[in-house]
């Protein structure tokens, strides 16, 4: 008995060293939520197989800049999601390394980790953040990668086994260690200091013309935009949620329904937050739009009918909401006040 | 190793504990009341159509009739409610003051466990609120705010009691949306909205008697919303109907009887 008591309790000290045997461990670096979101809504999410980390955020942000991802060397995450454009790029799809120009606009990334239902993209196809990262890369009109291929360049790099090993306690890369750096860094990019951020935590004013827009947002029998794009107690300014918003009344792109196979779900994509939309242009899914005014109009005169037009949609047979030219304005400057340009700037996110 | 003494110990402390605890509660059905026992309490919301399941693979399809005749489909439904209250023979109320959003669209929350146990006994009645009471409403929940339940402050503010969505097909067959979006009721939305009449109701489901861990079925005839003691009529009340306090208020009377006790299992 004697024997078999110090047997377990060498092999538990070895255990208890096999871990790292230096006793390094990253160092937790959880995220800074504002207080406009704790104060408001639940949470973010957080993978337990995937903590933030100073060193896991820290090789994020060195990939997500890095053109190493791309199969010829000539473009990043970066390329299509700019800092300077809230993470999003300025053309309606964006091209890949091939010249290739994709169906769908960049969608732009910020407070990712509040999208509670993890369906991520336009169609809702990436069920996590992790899974999403793995895409563009081996999307052939986008960085057109081999993933097999990224893993031998990076492993071959001199600095990127260090850069794991600190990150992930081993040097060995792989495809998971490096989309999982990938989403630690975009769970960092929290934007929450918007004018209207202020206003909401008593610091700020807001314009007449602006609180009308607001109003106006909110009236059920005006925009009804509170319903898909949030409140001020609901300040991610999404749901989330699936919807098709009267753009065509024949598809070209089904959206969720190509993903679900539900004829039900053509024509729906994801609602975007209406966060930094001063910097976010063209709009949609496809980029069809250049301005926010184009936009507007479409809630209010350009609707198109189809059989899976979300009943939230208001006057269809008129073309929606009938806004006059003043509302329009008003509901325009309010929606500016969700613009964040702190966000553009802040060094943390800078390549 | 001071650790797993005290776990030893620990163990053997809540045997003897457990052993002498049930000794006095196998003696205490004799003397005292039965409450002492606590079980486990389920919640089970079912839907149905005048007697057809619905569920949310029912969604998106033109397949009900509504008393006035109007064909109509459903594309979203979700709903608070709140204050679960056991009122024993006494009089006495358990309340749990929480809610739960019951969602049909993702077919999350229809069935859930209660924080706490509940005494076993006789129950004259157990109700709940469907919605929030004013009190209540006012409140700011992080969960119904993640989940994009608000009503504006121009509309009165607090929360949604219910969205239900869906198309029906107008008087020249054409789908047409409708939002039967229940509230408080309000007047005068905008800047300084006024209340004619609470909108949330209290759903009595009648005695029960509880002896075991439970499973609490509540049925909900959707049809009910549009049948009495107002024969809704989709090509009037469609759609921008919360700021319509009339509409408010007949849906809170056709609300009345949607709520029934279902099947009790213990």
């Amino acid at each position: 008995m004697r024997k078999a008591y110090f047997l377990v309790l060498i092999l538990w000290t070895c255990l208890g060293c096999s871990n790292d045997d230096s006793g390094y461990e990253p160092t937790p670096q959880p995220l800074d939520i504002p207080k406009i979101f704790s104060d408001n809504i639940i949470p973010p999410v957080i993978p337990t197989g995937n903590k933030q980390t100073v060193e896991g955020v820290a090789l994020g942000k060195r990939l997500f800049f890095d053109r190493i991802l791309s199969a010829d060397g000539t473009k990043s995450c970066a390329s299509c999601h700019s800092p300077q454009s809230a993470f999003t790029d300025n053309s309606p799809t964006s091209v890949g390394v091939d010249g290739i120009a994709g169906t769908r606009n960049s969608m732009p990334l910020f407070n990712l980790a509040w999208n509670y239902s993890e369906h991520f993209a336009w169609d809702g196809k990436e069920l996590s953040l992790e899974r999403q990262a793995e895409e563009p890369v081996q999307n052939p009109v986008e960085l057109h990668s081999n993933w097999d291929n990224v893993v031998q360049r990076l492993q071959a790099h001199p600095e990127y086994p260090e850069l794991f090993r600190l990150a992930f306690e081993t040097s060995t890369i792989t495809k998971e260690l490096t989309t999982k750096a990938i989403a630690q860094f975009e769970r960092t990019l929290i934007s929450a200091n918007s004018k209207f951020d202020k206003y909401s935590l008593g610091q700020a004013m807001l314009t007449s013309q602006e609180l009308n827009g607001l109003d106006i947002f909110l009236r059920e029998d005006k925009g009804d935009c509170f319903h898909c794009h949030g409140n001020p107690n609901s300040p991610l300014w999404t749901d989330n949620d699936f919807h098709n918003n009267g753009l065509d009344s024949n598809f070209t792109d089904l959206g969720l329904g190509a993903v679900t196979g539900d004829p039900n779900d053509n024509g729906k994509f994801r609602s975007p937050s209406l966060r930094n939309l001063a910097y976010t242009a063209p709009y949609m899914h496809d980029g069809r739009f250049t301005t926010l005014d184009e936009v507007i109009d479409h809630y209010s005169e350009g609707l198109q009918d189809s059989s899976t037009i979300d009943p939230l949609m208001k006057q269809i047979d008129q073309g929606g909401v009938q806004l006059s030219p003043q509302e329009k304005a008003d509901l325009k400057a309010f929606l500016l006040t969700l613009s964040d340009p702190l966000f553009l700037n802040n060094p943390d996110f800078q390549n | 190793m001071k650790t797993r003494y005290n776990n030893q110990f620990n163990k053997q402390t809540l045997l003897i504990l457990l052993v002498l605890g049930l000794s006095f509660a196998s003696c205490s059905s004799n003397t005292d009341s039965i409450q002492d026992f606590k079980v486990s309490t389920t919640f089970k919301f079912t839907h149905n159509w005048e007697g057809d399941p619905v569920t949310n693979s029912d969604f998106n399809d033109i397949k009900y009739t509504n008393q006035n005749g109007d064909m109509l489909s459903i594309e979203r439904l979700r709903y608070v409610i709140s204050n679960i209250t056991f009122t024993d023979s006494q009089g006495e109320d358990l309340t749990f003051n929480t809610h739960y959003l019951i969602d049909v669209t993702e077919n999350d929350g229809l069935s859930f466990n209660l924080s706490s146990l509940v005494p076993v006994g006789d129950y004259s009645n157990i109700s709940f609120t469907f919605g929030l009471d004013n009190t209540y409403n006012a409140g700011n929940y992080p969960d119904l705010n993640a989940e994009n339940f608000n009503v504006p402050d121009n509309l009165g503010g607090g929360y949604h009691y219910m969205q239900f969505d869906g198309k029906y097909l107008d008087e020249n067959s054409d789908e047409q949306g409708f939002n039967y979006h229940a509230i408080r009721a309000v007047d005068d939305p905008g800047t300084n909205p006024t209340f004619p009449q609470d909108t949330f109701f209290t759903v009595n489901l009648g005695p029960i008697s509880i002896d075991n861990v439970v499973e609490i079925e509540v049925k909900a005839n959707l049809a009910q919303w549009f049948r009495s003691p107002n024969v809704w009529d989709l090509n009037v009340y469609n759609q921008m109907l919360m700021p319509n306090s009339s509409a408010q208020i007949m849906m809170y009377e056709n609300g009345q009887n949607v709520f029934s006790l279902g099947f009790v299992t213990q």
